[in-house]
């Protein structure tokens, strides 16, 4: 088992008991957890091919995969509105609150790096399960303040009612740990670190505190789980080229 | 239409909505005789791609409303990260659902529609002309409300069109090119080729019917004219040229060969160019 397949598990394990709702993972990683947990304790979520296809299968080399539905954008941000949907964002900053920036880096009248662009984060954060994926956990992405909040964190969702009636900001997978959101103080908890990695390095990467109260071990991957990543959805591990 | 015909009838700091998706579907060749021509001043609103970075390449722009600008396959387009580091553009930076709202509020000649999207991020603190409004009803919710994206001109690529501006889009997306075109004053269509009326319903679905009449003006045959850009089914991306523009904009000195051999004559030498 590699450090990326503890990732994909944890990616998949967000979608536990999700039900039948459009899940949209954003990278390569996220997107082998979706269509891992589709194919084992997870299998009502809906999946896109990325443009505007809903699969009626995850595909698979080798044989055409048959479609269940169209979904352009215009739909997409419709589900989107109507909260049947969790997302998978990536992030280049992130606070203890959960606030996210992919807009930019440095003053936003001139920084010294544009990023993506709000993208759907402001509108997405609002409506439904976000959570995201760090694929390089480190103290210049888990900062103190995020130059740009384009994901909503629990602070300001808190703060503003209409922005918090439908928010849940629920994990972080990073390539070190999973962390999620203190049901109290509402700031970042880690929940548990993959096999091999210590506390201690998740702390050492991070800039701001976090609960540590109940630290568990990211579970290994079934026999199942291994089977289906190495023969099915990534036979030529490039999982392993994502994370290290 | 010619494409400079098109671009005859726009004017210095017109609001130009731009239809298409990232590198998808763009009317390049439209944008293209934008690059060659003296307008300027212009605010773009697009769900963003090459057409915003070359526009800026060529010191067209003021303004930017935009979700996202990139390139699909390459995350990030220079010259709008250029144009964003020198401070020579101002933006709009909204979430990309924002954007179909207010098109969709233009084309329904509303001040504004109400959307979640954006409350206690920071598009309302970089945009202070974007205003709340609280729901007269019950539940007495305060929302966004999105501004109107009224547009002096729209342009948009299809596969084909009937010369009246019935277009159709045999893709697997609409984006919002309808949406574009029901915003705007002036609408323009480019198409890979201009069929007979009778032909459009002959070989597709008449679902694929995306604009009628109505919603355009003007219709410009440009084969290839999205490139490079995608415009399935016809033709997909031009990974190797979209590429070759990338690595051509990261460096000041091939940037003038690149548009000597490409954009400095019309859309005929272009299409020579980079075949």
């Amino acid at each position: 088992m590699s450090r990326a397949d503890a990732c994909v598990v944890a990616c998949a394990e967000l979608f536990r008991d999700a039900g039948e709702i459009l899940v949209s993972p954003m990278g390569f990683i996220p997107m082998l957890g979706a269509r891992l947990a589709r194919l084992t304790f997870a299998p009502d979520i809906l999946l896109s091919d990325g443009e505007a296809y809903l699969l009626a299968d995850v595909p698979t080399e080798g044989r055409p995969t048959e479609v269940e539905g169209w979904l352009p954008y215009r739909q997409v941000f419709d589900v989107v509105a109507s909260g049947r949907r969790h997302v998978v964002m990536g992030a280049n900053q992130l606070d203890r609150h959960g606030n996210q920036n992919i807009s930019a880096i440095g003053p936003h009248e001139r920084p010294n790096r544009q990023l993506l662009g709000m993208r759907g984060a402001p509108g997405n954060t609002v409506n439904h399960r976000t959570s995201y994926w760090v694929p390089r956990h480190s103290a210049r992405v888990f900062v103190d303040e995020v130059d740009v909040v384009s994901g909503v964190g629990h602070d300001r969702a808190r703060l503003t009612p209409a922005a918090g009636r439908f928010h849940d900001v629920y994990r972080v997978v990073t390539n070190l740990a999973v962390l999620d959101f203190h049901p109290e103080y509402h700031t970042m908890r880690l929940v548990s670190v993959h096999p091999g990695v210590t506390v201690a390095e998740v702390l050492d990467q991070t800039s701001f505190p976090l609960h540590t109260d109940k630290v568990g071990r990211t579970r290994e991957p079934t026999e199942a789980e291994l089977d289906l990543l190495d023969h099915r959805l990534d036979p030529d591990r490039l999982r392993d080229k994502e994370v290290r | 239409m010619t494409a400079d015909e098109v671009v005859a009838e726009l004017a210095d700091g017109m609001t130009i909505g731009i239809g298409g998706w990232g590198s998808r579907r763009k009317p390049m060749a439209l944008v293209r005789a934008i690059l060659r021509s003296p307008l300027r001043d212009l605010t773009i609103v697009s769900y963003g791609g090459p057409d915003v970075g070359l526009l800026c390449a060529a010191g067209k722009v003021r303004t930017v409303f935009f979700g996202f600008v990139t390139l699909d396959s390459i995350a990030y387009d220079p010259w709008f990260s250029r144009a964003r580091r020198e401070g020579t553009i101002a933006v709009r930076e909204w979430d990309e659902g924002m954007l179909q709202t207010g098109l969709r509020a233009a084309g329904q000649r509303l001040p504004f529609l109400p959307m979640r999207a954006g409350l206690a991020s920071d598009v309302p603190r970089f945009d202070p002309e974007l205003h709340t409004v609280r729901s007269p009803y019950d539940d007495e919710e305060e929302l966004l409300a999105v501004p109107a994206l009224h547009l002096d001109a729209a342009l948009i690529h299809l596969n084909t069109a009937d010369r009246h501006g019935n277009g159709r889009y045999l893709g697997p997306d609409p984006y919002f090119d309808d949406l574009f075109c029901l915003a705007a004053d002036r609408r323009y269509l480019s198409c890979e080729s201009i069929v007979d009326t009778h032909e459009l319903t002959a070989t597709a679905a008449i679902q694929t019917l995306l604009c009628n009449r109505m919603m355009v003006d003007g219709v410009v045959q440009t084969p290839h004219g999205a490139h490079f850009t995608s415009c399935a089914p016809d033709y997909g991306r031009d990974e190797p040229f979209q590429r070759r523009y990338v690595e051509a904009a990261a460096d000041p000195d091939t940037w003038p060969l690149f548009v000597e051999q490409f954009l400095a004559g019309d859309e005929r030498s272009y299409q020579a160019a980079v075949r």
